[in-house]
């Protein structure tokens, strides 16, 4: 079990990690972007909320196998295909939770509103400052919410794995699998304990987000109240 | 070229600008007029934030051309907003500093204390009253060294105590600033004090552009139609009559005798005589209590329309000081006023600003 808890957590630190890489420029851009096509872009950003996870599943099962370009792709750049594996896993993961990073992020960045970036540029801050002295640190909540999100909604993730990781002990196994696999197997001693511990750490990861999101937005880090 | 010059020319979203105007490089310009005719836009024009077709030049230093256009970062201004706007992240001192390109410590205090925050420096924002903030960012704006100052109207989200206090440290300023300074405002007092030159818009358009008393006295502009129309004469202080405790202050074409005592000999300072307490005589009045009553030749007649007339003088002769009068048509009638007549106008109040 050790071995599926660790594989859970390892995928969701990475997918985290990747969609705040990733996210933060698109939300960036779909916070400040005057293109009309932009809510198109987010409209394909938020669709894993609504699509059914085996459907997400189901294509990217598609996208990845060897007769794909993308298949191909990492095939010929690690020798091995992607599907029923810890890496296809992660871009299953990035896809199925990338709403649930970039949109806290957009609204973060949106929340801030132009005047405090104009303010910089009259101050001579180039468009690089301003994007890491200003609207950064303003949207440091933002940020917070999305990590806590992205890493607990990759945690309880299943759709998308059963179709994509199969269920490999050690490589692609994850904890919501390993439940239904108890679950299946009659085994509800397990199931309970496996469950009983994402409820109690849904709860925590949750409430730890609310009181840090409290403390940020009370102020500056070198929180000066005097 | 000592001089800003711009050309601006275009619509934002549904506003038309077209401005054309040449201000002097030095000295507080006052951008005057109604709320939403354009002045805001002008500013933000000027500083990069917002961009339409025209030029802009600050002396030889060409900001804006066709198809040249430098973002804000690039320009040398500072730029003031109606809110203070501090970024609520750091602290006063942080803010102080953010567009200082070498942090000088001393350059930094110096600052602070004209300003009145030196004790402030560890504070964040958010612990700050209304007009200290408004102080931090007037401070910020001018420790990225700017070339030009832009004010957007600063003062208005202030009250009234605030606006007060606020304003001898921008008179503060205005005595110790080498740079132009371009201060939007719809407020005559704030003007009266402050500015020295004015650009008066109505309607998207400059439609005049002059010294401040000038300005307040051309009676084909709003200001001297207005009912608070004031003339402003440059002062110095030329004597103290210490027995009846009356000052005296010389002006162009005239000494006035103001009660009480209102500085040291020699100093300058600025006087504010509203055009409702000014009346006209033909012949020199004999009996009256009223201390000033100077000979002075009118300019202008202008009617107001409301039964009322502006009479435009100038204490002396044409190169005095000039002052607005505001009469009544029957009065007008029973006298006949006319443009180059000798009078004697009789000031009832005069103030200093």
């Amino acid at each position: 079990m050790w071995e599926t808890i660790r594989i859970t957590l390892q995928l969701a630190a990475v997918t985290t990690i990747i969609l705040l890489v990733l996210g933060t420029p698109l939300a960036w851009w779909l916070a400040r972007s005057s293109a009309w096509w932009k809510e198109a872009v987010a409209a394909l950003v938020a669709l894993p909320l609504v699509l059914p996870p085996t459907v997400l599943g189901f294509y990217l099962l598609i996208a990845m196998s060897p007769s794909s370009p993308l298949g191909q792709l990492a095939i010929s750049l690690t020798g091995q295909s992607l599907p029923f594996t810890f890496a296809g896993l992660v871009i299953g993961s990035v896809f199925y939770s990338l709403p649930f990073v970039v949109q806290p992020i957009r609204n973060a960045f949106e929340a801030i509103g132009e005047r405090p970036l104009e303010v910089a540029a009259t101050l001579r801050a180039s468009p690089w400052k301003r994007f890491f002295t200003i609207a950064l640190p303003l949207a440091r909540p933002g940020f917070l919410t999305g990590a806590v999100l992205g890493f607990a909604h990759t945690v309880g993730e299943f759709g998308v794995v059963l179709m994509i990781g199969g269920n490999i002990p050690g490589e692609t196994k994850v904890l919501s699998i390993a439940i239904y696999d108890h679950v299946e197997a009659l085994e509800y001693d397990q199931a309970h304990l496996i469950s009983a511990g994402m409820l109690v750490f849904a709860f925590l990861v949750i409430l730890a987000m609310m009181v840090l999101e409290k403390k940020l937005r009370r102020g500056p880090a070198h929180g000066g109240r005097s | 070229m000592n001089f800003l010059s711009a050309k601006l020319k275009g619509r934002l979203q549904d506003f038309t600008l077209d401005a054309a105007f040449e201000i002097p490089a030095s000295g507080i310009t006052a951008l005057f007029g109604p709320s939403g005719c354009g002045k805001t836009t002008i500013l933000r024009c000027l500083a990069g934030l917002e961009r339409l077709d025209g030029y802009v030049r600050l002396k030889d230093d060409v900001w804006q051309d066709q198809g040249y256009f430098r973002p804000p970062h690039k320009r040398a201004i500072g730029y003031v907003f109606q809110e203070a706007s501090l970024f609520p992240h750091m602290t006063v001192k942080q803010n102080l500093s953010y567009g200082m390109a070498n942090p000088d410590k001393v350059h930094l205090h110096e600052t602070a204390d004209l300003l009145g925050v030196r004790e402030l420096l560890d504070r964040i924002p958010d612990r700050l009253s209304g007009g200290e903030r408004q102080r931090v960012a007037i401070g910020r704006a001018l420790l990225s060294k700017p070339d030009i100052l832009l004010m957007d109207e600063p003062l208005s989200a202030l009250d009234r105590a605030a606006k007060t206090a606020i304003i001898p440290y921008l008179e503060r300023l205005h005595a110790g600033l080498s740079i132009p300074v371009l201060y939007v405002s719809h407020d005559h007092s704030e003007v009266e004090r402050l500015a020295d030159h004015m650009l008066v818009m109505d309607k998207g358009r400059v439609i005049s552009n002059g010294p401040l008393d000038e300005m307040l006295t051309d009676c084909s502009l709003p200001l001297a139609s207005s009912r608070e129309a004031t003339s402003i004469l440059e002062a110095e202080i030329t004597g103290f009559d210490d027995k009846n405790v009356i000052s005296l202050l010389t002006v162009k074409g005239a000494t006035l005798q103001v009660p009480g005592a209102l500085g040291p000999v020699n100093s300058r300072c600025r006087l504010r005589i509203a055009a409702s307490d000014v009346s006209l005589a033909s012949t020199h009045p004999s009996q009256t209590t009223i201390l000033n009553v100077l000979p002075a030749r009118i300019l202008a007649v202008h009617d107001l329309g409301n039964a009322q007339f502006n009479i435009l003088c100038a204490l002396g002769d044409e190169d005095g000081g000039r002052i607005l009068a505001r009469i009544s048509r029957l009065s007008l009638a029973r006298f006949g006023f006319e443009t180059g007549q000798d009078i004697f106008v009789q000031i009832k109040g005069v103030s200093m600003v």
